[in-house]
């Protein structure tokens, strides 16, 4: 079992997470933050916590729990 | 459940102000890891540069100092060669390192000063709007070159690495990308080399990280990630350039 945290006032919405994570467990959410993106939402419960979207998110939104 | 992998404590808490997708953010966070890694942070010493990453300051929780553009590697040998147990990096964009600093990088790498670089290398002037810089490549349109960059006008892009590797004083030299999770657990293992030889006291270090500047290029991050996989690191390929162990 595995799961991540995304600071969802920081998201930015590049979506690089969403692209990297090999279990599809990140999307966009429907509403918008206080600076105006959607961000990315941890919605599934595939995580492995490989720690890609750690990797590649530019804005340090994202932390692992394994 | 435990924490395993969270923002470096070289990092301070306050909001990144670069553009969606950006891979500064990345760079800075290889850097902290780097530090954290290495158990430097409280004898590092990073000089930031004029272009996006002017604000290095804000976001790296060490001491941090500014240089005029294009002469951090001359303020960083000020501060190496006066605090020799200091660990002094300098962090650069291209038109800094590459077009105003050249002969302060060159002279730098040339006189193997005990400092590392990070270079980040994006293909343009990010800051100003995306205006042609010297690591642009052959066709790549930007604000200043609208139909392309011609070899026959603006010249070559210039490679960096290869050019320093010629000198003497350098010890060593890598080029990494940012583009997927791979690269960036490459270029943090390079980063942390580069530290690890000034540690050594080896000599002159820098590693050339190629980014993407989504923004400036007119394209969104995915796009951008996926130009620089096709087609920027095939101009820029990446590897050891020089390592004198």
């Amino acid at each position: 079992m595995a799961k991540i945290t995304i600071r969802k006032e920081r998201c930015k919405a590049c979506e690089l997470c969403i692209n990297a994570c090999p279990k599809h467990c990140i999307a966009l959410s429907k509403e918008v933050n206080k600076t105006g993106y959607r961000w990315a939402e941890f919605t599934d419960n595939n995580c492995v916590g490989c720690g890609f979207c750690y990797q590649v998110c530019p804005d340090m939104c994202i932390e692992v729990y394994k | 459940m435990e924490k395993i992998l969270s923002k470096p404590k070289s990092i301070k808490d306050n909001v990144l102000s670069y553009c969606p997708g950006c891979g500064h953010g990345i760079a800075h966070r290889l850097v902290g890891e780097a530090i954290d890694e290495l158990q430097i942070r409280e004898r590092t010493i990073a000089v930031a540069p004029v272009g996006c990453a002017v604000f290095a300051y804000d976001y790296f929780d060490f001491d941090t100092t500014e240089a005029p553009h294009g002469r951090p590697p001359a303020v960083a040998t000020g501060i190496k060669r006066t605090n020799p147990d200091k660990i002094v990096f300098t962090y650069q964009g291209d038109g800094d390192i590459a077009a105003i600093g050249m002969a302060e990088t060159i002279h730098a790498a040339n006189r193997g000063e005990n400092i590392t670089i990070i270079f980040i290398n994006n293909a343009n002037y990010g800051m100003t709007g995306g205006q042609m810089a010297p690591t642009t490549l052959l066709g790549q349109v930007t604000e200043t070159t609208p139909f392309g960059r011609d070899a026959k006008r603006e010249g070559y892009p210039i490679h960096l690495c290869e050019l320093l590797a010629n000198l003497k004083g350098t010890v060593y030299l890598e080029r990494v990308a940012l583009y997927n999770p791979q690269n960036i657990i490459k270029a943090k293992k390079a980063v942390k080399k580069a530290f690890e030889y000034q540690i050594q006291n080896k000599g002159f270090s820098l590693v050339e990280i190629i980014s993407n500047c989504p923004v400036d290029w007119g394209m969104t991050p995915l796009q951008s990630i996926k130009w620089v996989e096709e087609t920027f690191i095939k101009e820029f390929p990446l590897g050891v350039i020089k390592d004198e162990k």
